[in-house]
């Protein structure tokens, strides 16, 4: 079947011309051929016999086809002259024959065009998977398209239109909006944070989670300015000036050394945080008359509760114990109000909300204590989703600045080190750190006799001058009573 | 040092290639007798001669061809379409056989044309004289495409296009050949590929080129009077862009406006910001905006034809919206 | 100049040599174009091709009056007069191929013939879009002193577009050196002369321009020799003229035209007119072939067309990292202009 222009891919013959046994000459017509535009009469370039007719009247077949074997002068060969075996794509009829023929070679024609040779099994495969024969490259050796080619061929074309059943279709075209003039350019982030890039290289850069930053830019876009503001107030949060300062939108007195100073890089970061937190537990010791309780918990329901609990769950939606300790707490506020809050000046404002602060130690060294908002409302699984979550980010560097100033009370977990117990430091402005040491078994007296029961150590560091021993007492028996049904936590 | 209009400069680079090479010859309608259109050949006929200074019947695509053909057969031809309005005529002999031929024959035929055109709107002469196509061009590989804006340039990117050994496109502004400036004695030639930092900035860039340079430059001095500092880049050469000026700008200022007379749609313009964007993406602080003519045929009436260009206070407010 | 409109007379039987020369061009022509067809059906040649088997005799016989240093313009059926021109089958048949090794390194392909060094323009594959070209190297020509013609050959179809008009105006206005060749094979692709000209009677048309016009017989090679030996005479150093040559294509437009717009009997009766044949009889006749020697003629033209084809076979595709060489001239090249 010859190519009768640029966009020819099949033809049909409409009719012979000849027969088996014909002689013909060069130049003649032996065929009629329909395509897709028109009826074309088609001319051999041969001289010989008509050896067989290949392809029958009203069949339609790909270019390149052969349609005829020619016995000439030179002994058998197939029309047209320079004869391709026959390619079968996904949409022709197939012919039950063979796909693979013999390519004849001429004395005119010194370089072959590519042969595609291909077995019916992997032919079959093909048409299922809606592949085009043509267009692979054959791996197999003399160019043989195989099987794995053709897999492959359909895996991509499965990609590209998302329906391993449609794959023989090509991926729809999709209509794609018209652009809006700018005026009514409103889309909403789908992060819900307008920024430009500006901003946010710049805020990479600083170790800045730029949501939360208030924008100044079109639109309430953040801007470069913005976090450059951002930056300083950053600063301050991590070294927050003595008493008196609670929060967000308020300038700092005293901004801690470095880090306002927007200096980059990753070590001299590490040092300006551990600058500021040594400057902040040295001004707390000076400033904040501490008085220390301790208790001893038993803690075997929590610890059974959380073994049945957990041995349901897959690994990465397990229950720790820091969950449990930070649950009880929060609760345990309600009964001890005292206990969460800010010191204002000389004044104590209690916080009707609790946001517990979770002491997490850096990999690169230092501890800061992030808020986990409203623990107290949270279910002891969004506990743990949010400090899972909290973990992570403040060891990654990404903490909203809400977290980092927003903490009522602080818990600090050391269990995980081995240490008994640990007796903190508050971080100012709040005014109490409720610490909890490891969970082991110890000896445990319970109605007169000696067993060996899970315990931990919990400790309360606490301003004496908003609460003092019998409250402070209170508040981790109150931890104490909680941690002994964790069911209802 | 003297003062000469830009009109007066550009005939006398005219006159200077014509004097400096016999192959290089003018030809087009109303270039000789009538002195052009706009004046620019005047005298030109008379010192040069009806051979180099060549009338031309309203023939477009034959006579812009025989300058392709012309420059195909050793000379150097400066062929003059009136107005880029009646380059249309044209187009198939631009884009078919001056931009394609060294290629489509594998490097064999260089065609060392210059076609020079009017451009622009600001004179009332309604929708079919008051096109700015040079964008169209700048879509086409295989010609150069240079706008002229200021005295000097007009003086002195003649002799370089005419040296180049292929087709350049030079779009001279309609409302600039009037406008004076001073001319430095030894004026000459200038150099064709780069852009120039007309005016130094730190706020926003302003991106532009041919007539509305003025309109940019004007809208810089309103935004310096309001503490913005704005830096204008004329692009001069249009194909191909000096992408490297116009991105150092941008990443020292963080923002662009670009100022373009053709209509937004497809226009230039959308090209210098898709690079802007490509590549100085991490370093823009506010969209790419741009400031181009209303998406109308052009109207008579002047307030109508006014609202419909770029005008000063069209940057300005462009350059707010950015947040500068 | 009047405006004559002539036909010269039918020229005397040509010298022994010179008629086996002409012969040969038009045979070479002739089964170079036939091979093509059987390329292009077998994917080796693509894209349009557009044949001349049958106007053969009109490159061939205009080609004796020109130069060395003349110029030639002409359409996208132009791979006769590139080869009547110089340029050889190899590099014909490489460009056909696609391969860096033909005369536009595969850049333009069986529309895009161009030679500098037969001062052959192409290959144009817009209508009508080729004279004013002709026009402009005539131009160039006149104002550098040398005396050349640019022969600028086009199509009946051709003079429809306002490009014909232009030209043939500008031409002869400025009294240029362009021989205007319309090769009037009676129809633009599938339109019939009469359904698109008011006026069919092209010379005529021509003279309107005060250009002298003649019309010739375009399937007798002898009578087109002789109208442009005379006719290129008078426009080197002189002003334009214009040939109808009437003529016929014996396939159709291009490769996929079913060519359903001609009467079979209509190509039947030009077929009878082949120039080929034609000018064989007249040889045999006068007695200038000889016994043998068309066979011979026939197998030494095989010989180099299947030499071109072997050799655009084996030929190279230039390397895709030089796509965009030659969009513009690489540089440094000094401005020539000092």
């Amino acid at each position: 079947m010859p190519s009768l222009g640029a966009d020819m891919d099949v033809g049909k013959v409409a009719k012979w011309l000849v027969s088996p046994g014909d002689v013909v000459r060069r130049g003649d017509v032996v065929a009629v051929v329909e395509t897709e535009k028109s009826t074309i009469e088609v001319e051999i370039f041969e001289a010989g016999v008509i050896e067989e007719l290949l392809v029958a009247e009203g069949e339609e077949v790909p270019v390149g086809t052969a349609l005829a074997r020619v016995a000439g002068p030179e002994g058998p060969r197939v029309t047209p002259s320079t004869s391709v075996p026959a390619p079968i794509p996904a949409s022709a009829a197939a012919r039950p024959a063979s796909a693979v023929v013999e390519p004849a070679t001429t004395s005119t024609h010194v370089d072959q065009p590519r042969r595609l040779v291909v077995s019916p099994v992997v032919r079959h495969l093909a048409e299922r998977l809606g592949v085009d024969v043509h267009a692979l490259e054959g791996s197999g050796a003399g160019g043989v398209i195989t099987r794995a080619d053709v897999e492959s061929a359909g895996a991509r074309l499965r990609d590209v239109s998302h329906s391993p059943l449609d794959a023989s279709q090509p991926a729809p075209v999709p209509r794609g909006r018209p652009s809006p003039p700018p005026e009514h350019r409103a889309y909403p982030s789908l992060t819900g944070v307008r920024s430009s890039p500006l901003a946010r290289r710049v805020a990479a850069e600083l170790g800045l989670e730029i949501e939360g930053i208030p924008g100044t830019g079109p639109g309430g876009a953040i801007i470069e300015a913005d976090v450059r503001r951002a930056t300083h107030r950053e600063a301050s949060v991590v070294a927050p000036s003595p008493l008196g300062w609670s929060g967000e939108g308020e300038a700092p007195r005293q901004p801690g050394p470095a880090v306002a100073s927007g200096t980059t890089g990753a070590d001299t970061r590490q040092v300006a945080m551990r600058r500021a937190i040594g400057a902040l537990m040295a001004r707390s010791k000076r400033e904040i008359p501490h008085y220390y309780l301790s208790t001893d918990i038993d803690m075997s329901h929590c610890v059974a509760w959380l073994e049945r609990v957990n041995t349901e769950r897959a690994v990465t939606s397990r229950l720790v114990m820091p969950a449990l300790f930070i649950k009880a707490t929060a609760l345990a506020v309600a009964t001890v109000p005292e206990m969460n809050g800010f010191m204002s000046g000389d004044r104590f404002e209690p916080s009707a909300e609790v946001h517990v602060g979770v002491a997490v130690s850096l990999r690169t060294g230092g501890v800061i204590a992030p808020a986990i908002h409203h623990a107290d409302q949270l279910s002891v699984d969004a506990l743990m989703v949010a400090l899972r979550d909290l973990v992570n980010r403040a060891r990654s560097g990404v903490l909203r600045s809400s977290e980092m100033s927003d903490p009522t009370i602080t818990v600090t977990n050391l269990g995980d080190l081995g240490v008994d117990s640990v007796f903190g430091v508050i971080y100012p402005p709040q005014v109490a750190l409720v610490g909890f040491g490891r969970v082991a078994e110890r000896p445990w007296a319970v109605d007169g006799m000696v067993g060996v029961r899970s315990c931990a150590t919990a400790t309360l560091s606490a301003d004496h001058r908003v609460s003092d021993g019998h409250r402070g007492g209170r508040f981790l028996s109150t931890i104490d009573r909680l941690l002994q049904h964790p069911e209802e936590l | 040092m003297s003062t000469v209009t830009y009109r007066e400069a550009l005939r006398m680079a005219l006159a200077d290639a014509l004097r400096r090479d016999e192959r290089v010859f003018l030809m087009g309608e109303d270039v000789g007798q009538y002195g052009g259109c706009y004046a620019v050949s005047l005298g030109l006929l008379e010192e040069f001669g009806p051979e180099r200074v060549r009338d031309t019947p309203l023939s477009e695509s034959g006579f812009v061809g025989a300058g392709i053909g012309a420059a195909l057969g050793g000379m150097r031809p400066i062929v003059e379409i009136m107005t880029v309005n009646f380059s249309l005529l044209a187009l198939d002999q631009i884009v078919n056989n001056a931009a394609t031929l060294l290629y489509m024959s594998g490097g064999q035929f260089n065609v060392p044309i210059v076609i020079r055109m009017t451009t622009g709107a600001g004179r009332q002469l309604g929708a079919q004289h008051s096109h700015s196509l040079e964008g169209w061009y700048t879509h086409i590989p295989g010609i150069r495409v240079l706008a002229p804006a200021t005295i000097e340039d007009a003086r002195g990117m003649l002799w370089p296009a005419l040296c180049d050994p292929d087709p350049v496109l030079l779009f001279e502004h309609g409302a600039l050949y009037n406008i004076e400036g001073e001319l430095a004695d030894d004026d000459g030639p200038v150099d064709l590929d780069s852009a120039i930092v007309r005016r130094d900035g730190s706020d926003v860039t302003l991106v532009t080129y041919g007539g509305m340079l003025r309109v940019a430059l004007d809208a810089a001095d309103a935004l310096a009077a309001e503490g913005v500092s704005a830096e204008v880049v004329d692009l001069r050469s249009l194909r191909p862009l000096d992408t490297a000026t116009i991105i150092s700008s941008v990443v020292h200022t963080h923002r662009a406006v670009v100022v373009d007379e053709g209509w937004r749609t497809g226009s230039l313009s959308a090209e210098v910001s898709a690079r802007i964007v490509e590549e100085a993406f991490y370093d823009l602080d506010a969209p790419v905006g741009r400031v181009c003519t209303a998406e109308v045929p052009m109207p008579y009436a002047k307030h109508l034809e006014d609202e419909a260009t770029p005008q000063v206070r069209d940057v300005v407010v462009a350059v707010h919206a950015l947040g500068a | 100049m009047t405006n004559t409109i002539a036909t010269p007379s039918g020229a005397s039987p040509p010298e022994p040599a010179h008629g086996l020369h002409l012969l040969r061009e038009m045979m070479r022509i002739r089964r170079f174009e036939e091979r093509c067809v059987e390329l292009y059906s077998d994917m080796r040649i693509r894209g349009f091709l557009h044949l001349g088997i049958g106007e053969e005799a009109c490159a061939v016989g205009v080609m004796q009056g020109l130069d060395d240093g003349d110029a030639v313009v002409a359409t996208y059926r132009e791979h006769g007069h590139a080869l009547a021109r110089g340029m050889t089958m190899r590099s014909a048949m490489a460009e056909l191929e696609g391969k860096v090794e033909g005369c536009s390194r595969g850049r333009g392909g069986s529309m895009h013939l161009f030679d500098k060094a037969t001062r052959f323009f192409g290959g144009n594959a817009i209508v009508g879009g080729g004279l004013p070209l002709a026009v402009g190297l005539a131009l160039a020509d006149r104002m550098q002193g040398l005396n050349h013609v640019t022969a600028c050959f086009f199509g009946d179809g051709a003079v429809a577009e306002g490009e014909f008009h232009e030209s043939m105006n500008l031409a002869a206005l400025w009294h240029l050196p362009v021989l205007f060749c319309c090769e009037n094979n009676l129809y633009a692709m599938g339109t019939a002369l009469d359904r698109s000209e008011s006026e069919t009677d092209l010379a005529l048309k021509a003279a309107s321009y005060r250009v002298p016009a003649w019309d010739v017989d375009g399937m007798d090679v002898m009578a087109v020799e002789a109208a442009a030996r005379t006719a290129t005479e008078a426009v080197r150093g002189g002003g334009p003229h214009f040939l109808e040559l009437r003529t016929y294509r014996f396939r159709a437009h291009s490769m996929y035209d079913p060519d359903r717009y001609r009467d079979k009997a209509e190509i039947e009766g030009w077929r009878h007119r082949d120039p080929i044949p034609h000018l064989v009889e007249q040889l045999t006749t006068a007695g200038s072939l000889g016994e043998g020697e068309l066979e011979q003629i026939e197998r030494e033209i095989d010989a180099e067309v299947d030499d071109a084809i072997a050799f655009a076979d084996a030929g190279t595709l230039e390397p895709v990292e030089d796509l965009e060489r030659f969009v513009v001239t690489e540089r440094p090249v000094p401005g020539a202009v000092p």
